[in-house]
């Protein structure tokens, strides 16, 4: 088993017919994902390499049977393409783009809430890989394998350092999820960390975090009362000065709140190991798990 | 983006919160202009984005020309705890009754917009929810609803004030709402909000936090400048579209990915470094990127040393490679760079750099190894 992208995964791109959409979508397809559609409106039936373009998510939906989102316009129209995903009843729409203006994300998330049929992932994330299934973004599938330890991650590129050292120690993982550096992602570590509690192929998860919001801090009193499974952390950020957004638009100590520091803390608090390096984190793996599976 | 007092008050005006009426003023002879169409007593207040402006001596009542020039010469080129006053604000001075305390706040946690009110205005609120949190009245907007006229008035009974400026401060809350959704803050602050002796409803104070990524909305706001947060390096980097955040410290860093480089310049903190910046230079960096970014991270004299931490995904090495093969050639650096690459195509990129020889540049394989390097490099040359 894994998580949120798998076998069963049927993806329609939106904004396929792009360079980035369409080099990832092929990627993506490459990988093993079932990529069934795309949406450009005004492009509907062209196709992309094989793939057929909709003018419209219902459109889409109707012809392909789609479950699964991706997101990929640029930010001024991103939020009304969740809305459309969202509207035509697609259950799991991921966000890759970076840059929504943050009263647009505040307004998908609470629609997507009050209706309560569809979850997004990110946005400002580099969506989901469930190795040796389905690759639904921009994670460089290569450096990772099937195996049991679940990630979830605020950031791309730490996932990868990450991921990377944990595949040096020859652990392989059911599902990395990125949740994306924006300050209102549409699933949080909770959601998560929940859901690996349940997978059975998951048996370590592990957690990178990084200053700003109370996140990590909710997850640590998440983890106490729930999660029976191992879990690592990592923080991001103990040098940030206050006040300074870190490059992602989440990533900000605001006062003396969403310090690096106080995260750890309260992991630690709640008995997660946090590792001060990712190489501490892959360290810790090993000795949670005894050595490679 | 965080706007001065005058910036603020400005975007309030315009959406109908009441505020005293004022000019900015850049000059002495501007601000004695401003001083003498608002009359007297004004107050001349300087711009800068810090708390204690007024026991820094940066703002002072004027009852004539005279103390208004005398001010204004006073209060522009002071530092008020490291920032220069360039800017000043020259408003009508208001007699005071109550001072209360007003905000809108985009909670993340919550995921909903957060209005507060408390009648202990003119005071650190962090303190006053630290001391005496019932002070403070607090409610959670439904952002598919909107503030709606109960909630003023549910906020204002809460806060106890005074039972005749009910209606006013609720009107008052609506209208700072309406300032948080039109303009797209991700914060609206009044402190002091003042009741007058003739019972007006006042914004004597304005701090907003406008959000970047909205700003293509917002052109009037893109343009909104403060110098005295202006820095030479963030500045050159904003105009070449890099995320670039300056440090205190003497280790240039380069990283992709805003993770990374947050967790990159925690690791060379761990061996005993300090760096000079956060500089994420993207993902799918190009060979461009890579020379423009080393030339922001050199013009900062105090760096001594630089650290390029790359883990390849969709950016790859031997593009970063070429990158710093090219800012050699064109800037012919002086100081000792330590590169780590990894990843998509790091094979072809250490390759390229090792058949380049570079001076002084170090290859390391291990993100801890090159953090240990760069700041051996950078105590040697310190």
């Amino acid at each position: 088993m894994s998580i949120l992208v798998g076998t069963d995964t049927r993806l329609c791109v939106s904004g396929i017919t792009g360079s980035e959409g369409t080099f990832h979508s092929l990627r993506n397809r490459d990988y093993g994902t079932d990529v069934v559609g795309g949406v450009t409106p005004g492009k509907g039936g062209q196709d992309v390499d094989g793939i057929p373009v909709f003018n419209t998510f219902h459109e889409a939906v109707d012809k392909t049977g789609a479950n699964t989102a991706m997101i990929f316009v640029p930010p001024r129209f991103a939020a009304d393409s969740i809305l459309e995903a969202e509207d035509a009843g697609v259950e799991l729409i991921i966000a890759i783009t970076e840059g929504i203006p943050a009263h647009d994300e505040l307004r998908v998330f609470n629609t997507l809430k009050k209706n309560g049929r569809s979850r997004l992932v990110g946005p400002n994330c580099p969506g989901i890989l469930s190795p040796g299934k389905a690759n639904v973004g921009i994670i460089p599938a290569t450096f990772f394998k099937p195996g049991n330890v679940g990630v979830v991650s605020r950031s791309g590129t730490l996932t990868y350092q990450i991921g990377n050292v944990l595949a040096q120690q020859g652990f392989g993982n059911s599902t990395i999820v990125g949740i994306g550096g924006d300050p209102v992602p549409g699933t949080d570590f909770i959601d998560v960390i929940g859901m690996f509690q349940d997978d059975p192929e998951t048996e370590l998860i592990v957690m990178s975090g990084e200053i700003g919001g109370d996140a990590e801090e909710r997850a640590a009193d998440f983890i106490a009362e729930h999660v029976t499974k191992p879990v690592i952390g990592y923080i991001a950020g103990f040098t940030a000065p206050p006040g300074k957004t870190m490059g992602h638009a989440g990533a900000i100590v605001s006062g003396s709140r969403g310090t690096a520091k106080a995260k750890a803390e309260a992991l630690e608090a709640k008995g997660v190991r946090v590792g001060r390096t990712p190489t501490e984190v892959a360290q810790a793996a090993v000795a949670l798990l005894g050595g490679a599976s | 983006m965080d706007l001065l007092e005058y910036q603020g008050k400005q975007l309030f005006a315009r959406h109908g919160v009441p505020v005293p009426a004022g000019k900015p003023a850049r000059t002495v002879k501007e601000a004695v202009e401003a001083a003498e169409e608002i009359g007297y007593p004004c107050v001349v207040k300087a711009q800068v984005q810090i708390g204690g402006r007024g026991k820094a001596g940066g703002i002072k009542v004027a009852r004539n020309r005279e103390q208004a020039e005398q001010h204004a010469q006073a209060i522009l080129g002071m530092d008020i705890r490291g920032l220069t006053v360039y800017e000043l604000w020259i408003e009508t001075a208001s007699e005071i009754a109550s001072e209360y305390y007003a905000s809108v706040i985009f909670d993340r946690s919550a995921k909903a917009p957060l209005v507060m009110l408390s009648t202990k205005g003119g005071m650190d609120i962090e303190q006053v929810a630290d001391e005496d949190p019932d002070a403070i009245a607090r409610l959670h907007v439904d952002p598919l609803l909107g503030f709606q006229d109960f909630h003023g008035r549910r906020l204002a009974y809460e806060a106890r004030v005074d039972a005749d400026v009910v209606r006013g401060v609720g009107a008052m809350l609506a209208k700072l709402y309406d300032t948080f959704i039109a303009e797209e803050a991700t914060l609206v602050e009044v402190n002091p909000l003042i009741v007058t002796p003739d019972r007006e409803v006042k914004a004597l104070d304005a701090k907003v936090t406008l959000d970047g990524n909205a700003l293509f909305r917002h052109p009037e706001n893109a343009a909104l400048r403060d110098p005295s947060q202006e820095d030479p390096q963030e500045q050159m980097a904003k105009e070449r579209g890099l995320t670039y955040v300056k440090l205190d410290g003497d280790i240039g860093i380069l990283g992709n990915g805003a993770g990374l480089v947050m967790s990159t310049l925690d690791v060379v903190a761990q061996a005993g470094g300090s760096p000079a910046n956060f500089l994420d230079a993207g993902g799918g960096s190009k060979a461009e990127a890579i020379t423009s970014a080393v030339e922001v991270i050199l013009s900062d004299p105090k760096v001594k040393a630089v650290l390029f931490n790359i883990f390849g995904g969709i950016t790859r090495c031997d593009e970063v490679a070429r990158g710093l093969i090219e800012a050699f050639d064109q800037i012919n650096p002086t100081v000792p760079f330590v590169v780590r690459l990894d990843g998509t195509n790091d094979v072809e990129g250490r390759a390229l750099l090792a058949e380049a020889k570079l001076p002084n540049v170090h290859a390391e394989s291990t993100m801890d190894g090159a953090a240990a390097k760069v700041v051996e490099l950078a105590k040697a040359a310190a």
